[in-house]
């Protein structure tokens, strides 16, 4: 993962990949990429088009309709950023992503060595609970856990309402419990397909059950767990249910609630929201970008190449 | 790298090593272990186990025990009235958005099984061969997955909108693609393939690189096509990707929400039950009685497709 | 390692009573956690040292995310703070979660005053408890009509509100457009209907609409309501004591599916915005909406905007009521300190606070009379004119009703008549039965 790899615009792809290779183009091969090339043209043209139109302003879009050209500003990004207060918000956001995508792959795997290691008839069920908890409709949980989480005293220093709510530790252990499911699923099935002579090597050195949990599976385990740490980024990151129902100090909302102080109580300039949302993709593009071979890689559940 | 699993794994490799008799040896294993490998081995389940209980699943208990309420969520829980199935017979007989909201959930359910999650898996298939820009090609595919949600909301207002949309402004129409109760579903399945493809293609990329690649030459030296190969040999090898891949699919059509939420938060021809569940659950309206019950009839439809996983799972893991 | 001891000493208290039999071990749920989290990352959780009990401060909960508003609130902040040495801390939410949140946000820890809105709204929740009483505050204020005191007054006739600002509806038009074709504001439907008649001759939609969004819908039916069945009706109707299912609805939503035609097609995938961007292009003649329609106006349109009241249907009932919600303050449950919470509701519903919001925002009207006004624009002196000739002031159908009723009943039940105009029957019992349903709970 060099860093030119990351910052390379996915644009300039193909470009670089016209350089005359070993292999003469085929004509399936041009089909191929024909193909390709026009799929990826559509799905990138709505963002693209929202692209344009937060560069726009929206008296002249107002007027011309969208479809339309001219009334090129940068004007919308600056006023986001102020507006919407990106500066803070993303320092919210980081403080309950990181430790949420930490605490997340940290238990998950935990629970995954586990169901992995032995074979339990209890596997099954823990599977199940931990998948199934993933398949749970959020909003449907709401009320009551809000009610558990007024009831919950922290200490002051932990948070100023002294309550789970509107504290960033009760966002965080929120967002783990609920992305558990899935990493548990994920990595079980990984480290079930690693080699279990590991195991048997390190119970002959007298490893006990922690090291060969830390020492032997989870150095093996990282391409999978790079590949969730992504996803995980990314759902956290863009979670904003949790974020507005138990919190209500609007100073701490993450950068993803936030985004709707740019829609005005009747009046919103959707100019400025789309600069807005563009903002808010960043991150989540970058960890993409950073991570990308490691996700392939990682993703590869449990098959092994041999 | 040898193979000789102490546990069965998924097998996603051919030619499984014929099951290692288990029986013997795991209680052996267990008294091997030392008083404080057996403590690590109760946290490291308790703990993670503990939280999803606790901020899933009793909430979950709590929203089914609700859902025989009328409670309006405001005031202590002792002052809750008991109404037995009345929220029940009221979803079914008086609530009309209902029985449309039930219907969407099938036709997303669909739509997705029968059209994105192939396709998606088809694009992989495609990927995986070594071709050049594939990065690219699997950048733009997958670039909707990690969009937040005001953005996509917005990027297809600008597309559909009736008065000033891209679409109709190309086609030279009228259309009311968000307003008309008989186009809008349509217009919104596409959007959410569109977000629903890139996903699918990255997982099951993911397992098509893991396939052995000996597998594959030996069926070329065979003479079999490529679509053959596909099918009748890397399809079934693949097995717990398929698996991973329905799940999503199910998982994402059962919770289907925001993007019908940004439009016109589930109503006019877009309802669906998790956006029902959240008109009445959250915001000002507050029947949480009734609201849980719809709550309710979602869990129990998960359960169904959550009992048929487990029991596939279950299989897999006794072969 | 004082960290992860006390975060194990919450973690503990999380587990719900049912299972606070294995308690014990949740302990060490802790110890992980701060074992991955021991970095200072979490440090901004306990910011915030300076707790309530100082007497020099109160907070408010706002809903006025948008940037002039949201500035104007803070200069009131400011005059409170000159004025009596208290500082308001200001708890900005933007506008939807605020209003999503507020059930949950009255029942955590509000802030000591917290923006609402008049009406059912408000009576909802004093009903509830969940807010403060400040009758005594109200022997204090003046400059408030005797309809403002009424609209911040509960149901035991104890006064929970401090109204600060109000937009009326009304059906809005550009003057150039009408004096370029030649246009008579309407008095009567009949003369409403022959202006849209002609309004379609000279090829424009002649009443703009939209109701992506669900809400705008109810604007046409409150007044159409107010203008065939009178205020009291409304009002009656709204708190679940008259049918939806008698002739007098049906009336309402006959006379509707008459004026539909000349109401601008396919509405129910149009915002508000792209049906006020058709007017303010010229290609609608007029469009039923609140004040805040001029903001998808230039600044150089704004003398162009225009206004009259929804015209008359029945004489006996006259055209004198209208739609006008108002915003303004209420008092939470519990404030940390009610003497400055109080202090901050009178400072805010008094004449200084009106002179820096007119000052400031000539998008809204102030509620306090006694306001200097002399700044308001040509058009916010004729709202505040109609308002102020207006019999009976009714807050907006979700306003005016239970919430619940309004938005998972009445929404859908006018979409679906936007769709289908001619099932009013069907329509009106599918509502009655919904409303029993909900009324009796």
């Amino acid at each position: 993962m060099s860093a030119s790899t990351t910052t390379r615009p996915p644009t300039s792809e193909p470009a670089s990949g016209a350089a005359p290779r070993r292999r003469p183009l085929r004509p399936a091969r041009v089909a191929l990429h024909l193909f390709l090339g026009a799929v990826a043209v559509g799905w990138l043209f709505p963002i693209l088009w929202a692209v344009l139109t937060s560069l726009r302003s929206y008296e002249y879009t107002a007027a011309n309709g969208y479809v339309s050209f001219g009334g090129w500003t940068f004007d919308n990004y600056v006023t986001a950023w102020q507006t919407a207060e990106f500066g803070k918000h993303f320092l919210n956001s980081v403080y309950i992503t990181v430790p949420a995508v930490l605490l997340t792959l940290f238990l998950a795997s935990c629970v995954a060595f586990v169901i992995a290691r032995f074979s339990w008839k209890l596997n099954i069920v823990l599977l199940g609970l931990f998948t199934a908890a993933n398949l749970l409709p959020q909003q449907a949980l709401l009320i009551p856990l809000f009610r558990i989480f007024t009831e919950v005293p922290l200490p002051e220093f932990m948070s100023d309402s002294e309550l789970l709510y509107d504290s960033y530790w009760g966002l965080i252990l929120v967002n783990v419990a609920f992305q558990c499911g899935f990493c548990v699923f994920v990595l079980s099935n990984y480290m079930k397909a690693l080699p279990r002579d590991l195991y048997e090597a390190a119970m002959v050195d007298g490893a006990s059950i922690w090291r060969q949990y830390w020492q032997v599976t989870m150095p093996l385990c990282r391409p999978a767990l790079a590949a969730l740490a992504t996803l995980e980024v990314t759902w956290i990151y863009n979670e904003f249910f949790w974020a507005t129902v138990l919190m209500r100090t609007g100073d701490k909302f993450p950068v993803t609630s936030s985004l709707n102080n740019l829609r005005g109580e009747f009046f919103t300039d959707n100019n400025l929201v789309s600069a807005g949302s563009v903002l808010v993709a960043i991150p989540t593009l970058v960890i993409f970008f950073l991570l990308q071979k490691q996700f392939v890689k990682g993703l590869t559940l449990g098959a092994s190449k041999g | 790298m040898s193979d000789l699993p102490l546990i069965q794994a998924d097998h996603a490799v051919p030619a499984p090593t014929p099951a290692t008799p288990t029986r013997g040896g795991r209680g052996r294993r267990l008294r091997l272990l030392s008083r404080t490998d057996r403590v690590v081995i109760t946290l490291m389940v308790l703990v993670p186990l503990l939280l999803v209980v606790a901020l899933v699943w009793f909430p979950a208990l709590a929203t089914v025990a609700l859902s025989g309420t009328d409670w309006d969520g405001i005031g202590p829980l002792s002052e809750i009235d008991w109404v037995g199935g009345r929220n029940y017979s009221d979803v079914v007989n008086i609530y009309p958005p209902f029985v449309p909201a039930m219907q969407n959930n099938l036709l997303w359910l669909a739509a997705l099984f029968v059209v994105a999650t192939p396709f998606g898996m088809f694009l992989a298939v495609l990927l995986d061969k070594e071709i050049r820009g594939s990065r690219f090609y699997q950048t733009a595919l997958y670039l909707p997955v990690v969009l937040s949600l005001a953005l996509i909301g917005f990027v297809w207002q600008l597309i559909y909108s009736r008065d000033q949309g891209l679409l109709n402004a190309v086609l030279g129409s009228q259309t009311d693609w968000y307003g008309d109760p008989n186009v809008n579903i349509w217009a919104v399945l596409v959007a959410a393939g569109w977000r629903h493809v890139g996903y699918i293609m990255l997982l099951y990329l993911a397992g098509l690189k893991g396939v052995d690649p000996s597998l594959r030459e030996a069926a070329s030296v065979d003479g079999a096509s490529e679509t053959s190969t596909f099918f009748r040999v890397i399809f079934p090898v693949l097995r717990p990707i398929n698996i991973i891949v329905l799940v999503v699919t199910v998982i994402e059509s059962l919770r289907a929400f925001d993007l019908v939420w940004v439009i016109n938060k589930g109503r006019n021809g877009l309802e669906l039950i998790s956006a029902l569940v959240t008109q009445n659950v959250v915001g000002e309206a507050s029947r949480i009685g009734f609201g849980s019950a719809l709550a309710t009839i979602m869990l129990a439809v998960s359960l169904v497709f959550i009992t048929v996983y487990l029991a596939v799972v279950m299989r897999e893991n006794r072969r | 390692m004082s960290r992860p001891r006390t975060e194990a000493e919450y973690l503990s208290r999380l587990v719900p009573s049912s299972v606070a039999g294995i308690g014990r071990r949740s302990l060490l749920t802790g110890v992980g956690a701060g074992a991955l989290l021991g970095t200072g990352l979490l440090a901004g959780c306990g910011s915030d040292s300076g707790s309530g009990s100082d007497s020099k401060e109160v907070s408010v909960g706002s809903n006025q995310s948008d940037p002039k508003p949201k500035d104007v609130i803070a200069k009131v902040m400011d005059g409170f703070k000159t004025s009596s040495g208290i500082t308001a801390s200001i708890n900005t939410v933007d506008h939807n979660t605020y209003q999503e949140n507020i059930n949950n946000y009255l029942q955590g820890k509000p802030d000591d005053v917290f923006m609402w809105f008049a009406g059912y709204r408000m009576r909802f929740f004093a009903g509830k408890g969940l807010a403060g009483d400040i009758s005594d505050l109200w022997g204090k204020l003046s400059g408030y009509s005797d309809a403002f005191k009424k609209a911040s007054t509960g149901d035991d006739g104890k006064q929970y509100f401090v109204p600060s600002s109000y937009y009326p509806w009304a059906m809005f038009y550009r003057k150039s457009v009408w004096k370029q074709h030649g246009y008579q504001v309407p008095t009567t439907l009949d003369q409403l209907t022959a202006l849209s008649a002609q309004m379609k001759r000279d090829g424009l939609t002649p009443i703009a609409f939209a109701d992506k969004d669900g809400w705008p819908a109810m604007g046409t039916f409150d007044i159409l309501n107010l203008r065939i069945n009178g205020y009291q009706f409304h009002i009656d109707l709204m708190a679940g004591k008259e049918a939806w299912t008698s002739d007098k609805v049906k009336k309402v939503f006959d006379t509707w599916a008459g004026l539909l035609p000349l109401h601008q097609p396919d509405s129910l995938g149009r915002t508000w915005q792209e049906a006020a961007q058709s007017l303010q292009q010229k290609k609608s003649g007029m469009y039923l909406l609140g004040l805040f329609v001029a903001q998808q106006f230039g600044n150089d349109e704004q003398d162009d905007i225009d206004f009259f009241t929804f015209p008359e249907i029945d004489p006996a009932i006259g055209a004198k009521a209208l739609d006008a919600p108002i915003d303004g303050y209420m008092l939470a449950r519990k404030p940390k300190s009610e003497a400055n919470a109080k202090k901050l509701l009178e400072y805010v519903g008094s004449k200084e606070a009106a002179d820096i919001t007119v000052k400031n925002d000539p998008t809204t009207l102030v509620a306090n009379s006694g306001a200097d006004t002399s700044g308001y624009t040509a058009l916010q002196k004729k709202a505040a004119e109609l308002v102020g000739s207006a019999t009976e002031i009714a807050q907006f159908l979700d306003r005016d009703t239970r919430p619940d009723f309004a938005s998972t009943v009445i929404i859908p039940a006018l979409q679906q008549f936007i769709k289908n105009p001619r099932d009013i029957d069907g329509l009106v019992n599918s509502i009655e039965n919904q409303k029993k349903s909900i009324f009796t709970s």
